[in-house]
């Protein structure tokens, strides 16, 4: 297919653009296969506006007289407003527009197009591989294998083809236990607590179902990362109402009788379309201007998007007790193990894990518990806030995720080495992107659409010192302790910069930022003076010494 | 001291308001100006004190297995739950405390036995400092509009204003005393802040006495006179801040507002602010939802919105905007009233001030604008913040709102302010500790009276002794921003967590950005003189160092590191995790957090309120002149 079929009307002149907190520009728009461009002809202060197609969640039109007004909602909340003279160039464009913004082949999406202009130092997709990941594990324990089974995807499609397992458990073990799993999920190690030894495992529901099947394998594989005489959690991210109903469907939960060692906990972390509305609602909220502030705080409230921030951090925060204060090893899952599960999972590592808290870290963890794990993205990213669709497979997990993040970052500001605008950018990235890391929805789909060798990967583009210098938190000082966030709803707040972003101006906020970075920065160049000059007064003492021993 | 039966009373119990944390064990100590309590269980000496004036209410709670409960509400927000073993003992203490934290003469205030061993030369140049003749000369005042007149000066006109009023110089003495008789109070019109720019000024005055058809020739003058002070403005703004039918049911009783058909050119408007009595039970609710134990996000939030708290804050701020708006674009002049014009008429006028001029946002400057605006100006301190034994209808959070305003647009303004959010906590104590003489009583002549000038300290000075941890360290300078335009859509106002669960440290975030800034500038003044000195050892160095020749070193940032206090909360919810131990998580791990605090953060605040304090502390509060009691 080509593009230009789409494009009826790929130019037209004298249009306006309008944004809040920007006097409106006149330019002109070009549309090309994956981006609308919109140039301003003012030769004092000329800008360009591009935007990916993709980030477009949803537009609508509007018509006065023959002037056509276009209002585009982007997946990244932001919303732009073109006036478009002539009806025929606005109804080409718009559905030009709309045709572009829903393209349903992964393979036409503009990752696959894109040419980077910079210089690759570090090929992204060889950044975080499985095999660096465990060589780590096996420099602390050796309890752990690295298992080929699902080398094809043949016995898990949503897992990557290498997992780490219990060493006691071999893969004709394995290859049962995913017979009980949910989609194959079975078991496989999250993360190991260096400090104490104990582990967070993951996997989806067992399949019990009505008359309470079970599998031994799956009872010695989890039983296998206990230590002798101990108990372990099993976090279960549904309600117990939830997980009982789950039997009928065939799925259900670990029953006591068969996992004595074992202590269930149910925590109520929503899924699926109650997280899609809860952020339109919240979207919405944000968006109207004209709420007073009973309307603001009862439409904040009814969104219900703080309560799932809360209950997410508590889950995770339990999972982190469990592991740092209690000595307990941890499993945990949901019903498929790809959703919930994860941001569990993620959260407790960096509340637990300083590695995560750095840069690179948070990189390998969204690589391992995100992308490896086999969240859908693109099932779950397909719209954003303003879509119309109401599909059951969209939902802001990750969004959520990044937003408890921001949480946790908010009350330890000085224990993250990135800062805010990095979570950002990683929401943008999941929404839309030049980069195809976040293309496919588990690994099996990404080598099947040949991602690596076809698409440039994120981390290819941020892992440079131009762009990383972006994301640095000026406060950051490494903090090895574990840290436990506060989840009483005083201490958690609406995250401004994802949801207030687009409707204020954020001058004086930037300007604060850019005053903390100058004070942090002088000090740095004034205690390396003060160690210059030092070292200077101490050659000369040296040399004087020398001269008076002549 | 005859108030206190029982000065000390042993295994007394602590209780944490949020957990199921093992409660301290310790002792209670009654002296004559605090409650002290020493936590002898943790391994470290923990003291808790509470100032009497603090303490606004106390309560005997039902027998638990655990002892008599003692519930101590404090007007700082602090609460304090004690559980005393011997019935005889809880009764004693609370009796004691009852009557220790509602004095019934002024004398009795903190205020009048507050010696810091300051020389009386000291105390009376403290008292100085602020002089507010200074900042009507900022403003250009006397000038060809506007005088200074001593015509109040036995308070003959308002015995609530001060001795000395800026009014036009237009407005003869004849047309005062005629516009104070039609004036709630005598509250005549008078000038706050005057917008050099453009010669539009800021008045304020009470409700006129106009029911329903009263009128009178000489504040119909008095209102003419301010108006043609600002000869670039053709009107002026009547902003009368109640909402409209509390001013209509006013005019019943002989009050009222302003008919627009009596003076000329004004235009005349409504800001619905609520009264005093709806203020205070905004405050006991919002109180109640910052107090509810583990509440869910819904809970919080419907509670907060329920209370109303922040639509009031946000009704306040908007009238300072409309208020700062009027002068600055419109080059109007206001005049602003309510009903007696002490209260919501401080708010704005105020806040107005505060937008309008860089000035107000410095230490000094703050100091300023609350001495004009609120104390010189009559704002009731003494009934509002029930200093005494008194109508308890009288108290209201008038100036808690216009401090958490000013938070507000510190919020919106990390970069415009002097000060930081512990300056305006510091005041915001003081307001309430009668420690110092500023606030007492309800205006200047009873200050007179009460020989505050002569027998009391200022807060000021003692402040600005503290200005290196009370600074913002963001601070753009005077110059850096001019006016400003605060964004007052209802989401850009935020819950104040470190006013309202201020002493709920969990809840607060666990390392502050404003700690490691203020770090960072002490670090560059210690570095600078080091610089300096090194430089000038070596003579023959001319000519800057290289930068790149210097090696980034982090040993500068090891001076910074802010320890944290840090453990798990009860995230379990129901059921809680069991341990082996069975205790619940995070017991054990509690105090060894609390030791590891001590032993590692020495107390930023050397505060006698802050109650974490240890005994260390109390030894240099005896050297920063605070008495000991015993």
């Amino acid at each position: 297919m080509e593009f230009a079929e789409l494009i009826k009307t790929p130019r037209a002149d004298n249009v306006i653009l309008h944004r809040p907190f920007y006097l409106a520009v006149e330019g002109t728009l070009c549309l090309t296969g994956h981006h609308l461009i919109f140039s301003s002809r003012r030769q004092d202060n000329a800008e360009e506006l591009w935007l990916l197609h993709s980030n477009i969640d949803s537009i609508e039109k509007r018509f006065v007289g023959s002037l056509g007004t276009i209002i585009i909602k982007c997946k990244d909340l932001r919303i732009i407003q073109l006036d478009i003279p002539g009806m025929e160039e606005c109804l080409n464009i718009a559905s030009s527009i709309e045709a572009l913004s829903t393209l349903d082949s992964v393979t036409l999406m503009y990752p696959f197009f894109y040419r980077p202009m910079f210089e690759i130092i570090e090929d992204g997709w060889r950044s975080f591989l499985p095999d660096q990941e465990f060589e780590l594990l096996s420099s602390v324990t050796d309890e752990w294998r690295l298992s080929c089974i699902n080398k094809e995807f043949s016995v898990c499609p949503s897992y990557p083809p290498v997992v780490i397992v219990p060493k006691s458990i071999d893969d004709e073990a394995l290859r049962k236990v995913a017979m009980f799993r949910h989609g194959s999920r079975f078991p496989v190690l999250s993360y190991y607590h260096k400090k104490n030894g104990m582990v967070m495992m993951r996997s989806s529901q067992p399949l019990t179902g009505t008359n309470g099947r079970r599998c031994k394998e799956d009872e010695k594989l989890i039983n296998a990362t206990l230590r002798p005489g101990k108990r372990g959690y099993i976090i279960d991210t549904r309600s117990l109402n939830v997980a009982q109903q789950a039997r009928a469907k065939g799925g259900g939960f670990e029953q006591e009788a068969h996992y004595p060692q074992w202590r269930r906990i149910h925590k109520c972390i929503e899924r699926f379309n109650i997280l899609q509305e809860s952020l339109i609602k919240l979207v919405e909220a944000c968006n109207d201007q004209s709420h007073n502030m009973d309307r603001w705080l009862s439409k904040l409230e009814a969104s219900n998007w703080l309560t799932h921030i809360k209950e997410i951090l508590t889950a995770a925060c339990l999972a982190a007790q469990c592991i740092d204060r209690e000595g307990a090893s941890v499993l945990v899952h949901g019903t498929e193990g790809t959703d919930s599960t994860l941001q569990v999972t993620s959260l407790a590592q960096i509340i637990l894990d300083p590695r995560c808290r750095t840069i690179r870290g948070f990189e390998s963890l969204v690589v391992r518990e995100w992308l490896q794990a086999g969240h859908p993205f693109q099932q779950r990213c397909a719209q954003s806030a303003y879509s119309n669709s109401k599909q059951k497979w969209e939902a802001p997990v990750f969004l959520l995720f990044l937003d408890c993040v921001w949480q946790i970052l908010r009350q330890f500001p000085c224990s993250f080495e990135f800062n805010e605008q990095f979570l950002i950018m990683l929401f943008e990235h999941a929404y839309a992107s030049q980069f195809g890391t976040f293309l496919g929805n588990n690994e099996n789909e990404r080598s099947k659409l040949k991602l690596l060798q076809k698409t440039m990967s994120l981390w290819s583009w941020v892992n440079r010192s131009e762009e990383l210098s972006k994301f640095q938190n000026p406060l950051f000082e490494a903090n090895s302790l574990v840290i436990w966030p506060s989840v009483a709803p005083q201490s958690l707040q609406l995250w401004e910069g994802i949801f207030l972003r687009w409707n204020r101006p954020s001058k004086f906020l930037d300007e604060a930022h850019e005053e903390m970075i100058s004070i942090i920065k002088y000090n740095k160049e004034l205690q390396a003076k003060v160690n210059a000059l030092r070292r200077q007064l101490a050659e000369m003492e040296t040399d004087e010494r020398m001269q008076e021993n002549l | 001291m005859e108030h206190i039966t029982t000065p000390k009373v042993e295994n007394v119990k602590l209780l944490d308001r949020y957990t199921n944390r093992k409660a301290a064990n310790g002792t209670l100590y009654l002296t004559a100006t605090h409650l002290i309590y020493v936590d002898a269980s943790a391994e470290v000496r923990k003291e808790t004190w509470i100032l009497h004036h603090h303490i606004a209410t106390v309560e005997k709670l039902p027998l638990t297995t655990a002892g008599y409960p003692l519930l101590i509400h404090c007007k700082n927000f602090h609460v304090a739950h004690f559980v005393i073993g011997q019935e005889r003992d809880c009764h004693e203490v609370y009796t004691s405390l009852l009557k220790l934290s509602q004095p019934v003469k002024p004398e009795e205030l903190y205020a009048f036995s507050y010696n810091p061993k300051m020389s009386k030369e000291n105390r009376e140049i403290g008292w100085k400092l602020i002089d507010l003749k200074v900042d009507y000369q900022r403003m250009g005042i006397p000038n060809d509009y506007w005088e200074i007149t001593d015509v109040n000066k036995d308070y003959e006109v308002c015995n609530t204003y001060p001795p000395e009023i800026v009014v036009p110089r237009a407005a003869h003495k004849a047309v005062v005393i005629g516009s104070s008789r039609f004036r709630s109070r005598g509250r005549i019109p008078v000038l706050s802040y005057l917008y050099k720019e453009n010669n539009a000024a800021i008045c304020r005055c009470s409700q006129p006495l106009s029911g329903f058809s009263a009128r009178c020739l000489e504040d119909e003058q008095m209102l003419q006179a301010i108006r043609e002070a600002n000869p670039g403005s053709p009107f002026m703004y009547v902003v009368d801040t109640r909402p409209k039918l509390n001013a209509m049911a006013n005019r019943a009783a002989g009050k009222g507002y302003e008919n627009e058909d009596n003076y000329d050119n004004i235009r005349f408007k409504f800001i619905g602010i609520e009264n005093i009595h709806v203020m205070r039970n905004s405050l006991q609710k919002l109180l109640e939802v910052c107090e509810m134990k583990s509440p869910s996000m819904s809970d919080f939030l419907t509670g907060l919105e329920n209370s109303g708290w922040l639509r009031h804050i946000k009704a306040v701020m908007d009238a300072g905007v409309f208020l700062a708006k009027a002068v600055k674009d419109e080059k109007a002049s206001v005049l602003v009233h309510c009903s007696d014009g002490w209260d919501r008429t401080a708010q704005v006028c105020s806040l107005a001030s505060l937008l309008l001029d860089p000035f107000y946002r410095t230490f000094k400057g703050f100091m300023v604008l609350i001495e004009k605006e609120w104390i010189a100006m009559g704002h009731k301190f003494s009934h509002r913040c029930s200093h005494l034994d008194g109508d308890p209808k009288e108290v209201s959070p008038v100036f808690t709102q216009f401090v958490e305003c000013v938070w507000q647009l510190m919020q919106q303004f990390p970069c415009a302010f002097e000060f930081n959010e512990r300056f305006l906590l510091e005041i915001h104590d003081h307001v309430y500790s009668c420690q110092f003489g500023n606030f007492l009583g309800t205006c200047h002549k009873e200050r007179e009276d009460l020989k505050i000038f002569e027998k009391t300290h200022s807060l000021w000075p003692f402040l600005l002794q503290k200005r290196q941890e009370l600074r913002n360290p963001l601070y753009r300078g005077f110059t850096a921003y001019k006016e400003l335009q605060p964004n007052t859509l209802p989401f850009s106002f935020q819950f104040w967590c470190g006013m309202y669960n201020r002493f709920d440290k969990g809840m607060h975030p666990k390392q502050r950005v404003l700690d490691h800034l203020l770090s960072c500038m002490s670090q560059k003044m210690k570095l600078e003189d080091n610089a300096s000195e090194l430089e000038n050892k070596l003579p023959f160095l001319d000519g800057p160092l290289p930068s790149e020749a210097c090696s980034l070193s982090k040993v500068g940032n090891a001076a910074s590191k802010t320890p944290m206090l840090n453990t798990p909360q009860d995230y379990g919810g129901e059921p809680p995790p069991v341990l082996s131990n069975g205790a619940s998580a995070g017991a054990i791990d509690v105090m060894s957090g609390v030791d590891r605090k001590h032993k590692e953060n020495p107390p930023h605040h050397q505060d006698l309120r802050d109650h974490n304090d240890t005994i260390a502390v109390l030894d240099s509060e005896a050297k920063d002149g605070k008495p000991q009691h015993h």
